[in-house]
């Protein structure tokens, strides 16, 4: 038996990586106004569902496509979230 | 000497690279499809600029998996010739077989103009024919071209040689103003610890006839073909080679 899940892979750049994405969006920000954003980090965001006999093989499921394909890890890391 | 040319969804230097091989060097060429795994014996593969399944996810993150990259990465562990432009870069990072990443370019922007190269190393097969120090001019044509790898893996790449071409001014000194997309050390080409990869985002492939604006690219090329001509360590034929390939 299966069942379908969601989860939610969370893609983030490492600290210390630049994000020039986010600075001009940080800039543009502070142009139209909005004071005191000290800094924008962008982040990528994976809604799938899966079919998994459990939980626990869905997040290892989404882990393991996470580390190969989703996320670069020479640049970024991941984080896996069940919907419950 | 025989090259392939590997064609992805959404590659579209591949005809230039073709072209550059066959019409002006005159040496023989074929295309590599890339649900393909078979490479048809070829002694030089060149992975192609464009954007192949779209740049979707990241530049080469899923062109990295096609059938063709099993066996394009078989090829490169066992001491072929494999030579990744622009796109064709991005695919050999993501595939592991160069360190580092790509990361969008620091100006945001598509740079497509023509920038000047110091060749860094002649120690390669593909700037064997160059002379230490030389200029080339190419054009790029990227978003996602700048290179960054960490301090580590950048000390290691300085300190062995591996950094093939630089991004320099007219001088042929490295400086901000002209690194075009904000690539860690100016670093515009390098290759694997033993060689026989090099990634580079600069086009040589359109630098190769006087009509496209310069043909400093044939250097490369040239390289490639004097160094399959003397094989494993023959260096006593080298000139030679050079000679009937120029």
């Amino acid at each position: 038996m299966t069942m379908a899940i969601n989860g939610t892979v969370t893609v983030r750049l490492k600290e210390g990586v630049l994000d020039p994405e986010g600075q001009t969006i940080r800039r543009a920000l502070d142009q139209m106004g909005f004071g005191g954003v000290e800094s924008v980090r962008t982040a990528r965001l994976f809604e799938i569902r899966i079919d998994a006999p459990d939980v626990e093989t869905a997040r290892g499921r989404l882990q393991e496509m996470s580390a190969k394909l989703l996320a670069n890890p020479v640049v970024e890391t991941f984080e896996v979230e069940i919907d419950r | 000497m025989r090259f392939g040319v590997v064609t992805f969804p959404g590659s579209n230097c591949d005809y230039d690279a073709y072209a550059a091989v066959r019409h002006v060097l005159g040496v023989p060429v074929e295309f590599l499809w890339h649900s393909d795994s078979d490479l048809h014996d070829v002694d030089c593969v060149i992975l192609p600029g464009g954007f192949a399944y779209g740049d979707y996810l990241r530049a080469g993150a899923i062109a990295r998996f096609a059938p063709v990259m099993r066996s394009v990465i078989r090829f490169a562990e066992t001491g072929g010739l494999v030579w990744g432009i622009c796109n064709g870069f991005q695919v050999l990072l993501e595939a592991g077989l160069l360190p580092g990443a790509m990361r969008k370019n620091s100006s945001l922007r598509f740079a497509c103009r023509w920038v000047n190269l110091r060749v860094e190393s002649t120690q390669t097969p593909f700037t064997r024919r160059c002379q230490p120090a030389q200029i080339l001019r190419m054009p790029i044509a990227h978003a996602e071209g700048n290179y960054f790898a960490g301090e580590d893996v950048l000390e290691e790449l300085e300190r062995s040689g591996r950094v093939a071409l630089r991004y320099v001014n007219a001088r042929g000194e490295p400086d901000d103003v002209s690194n075009p997309n904000g690539s860690r050390h100016n670093i515009a080409g390098i290759v694997n610890a033993a060689g026989n990869v090099l990634g580079m985002m600069p086009h040589p492939e359109r630098a190769v006839e006087e009509i496209l604006g310069c043909s400093d690219g044939l250097a490369l090329f040239r390289s490639v073909l004097v160094h399959g001509a003397a094989g494993p360590g023959g260096v006593a034929d080298v000139e030679q080679a050079g000679a009937t390939a120029g």
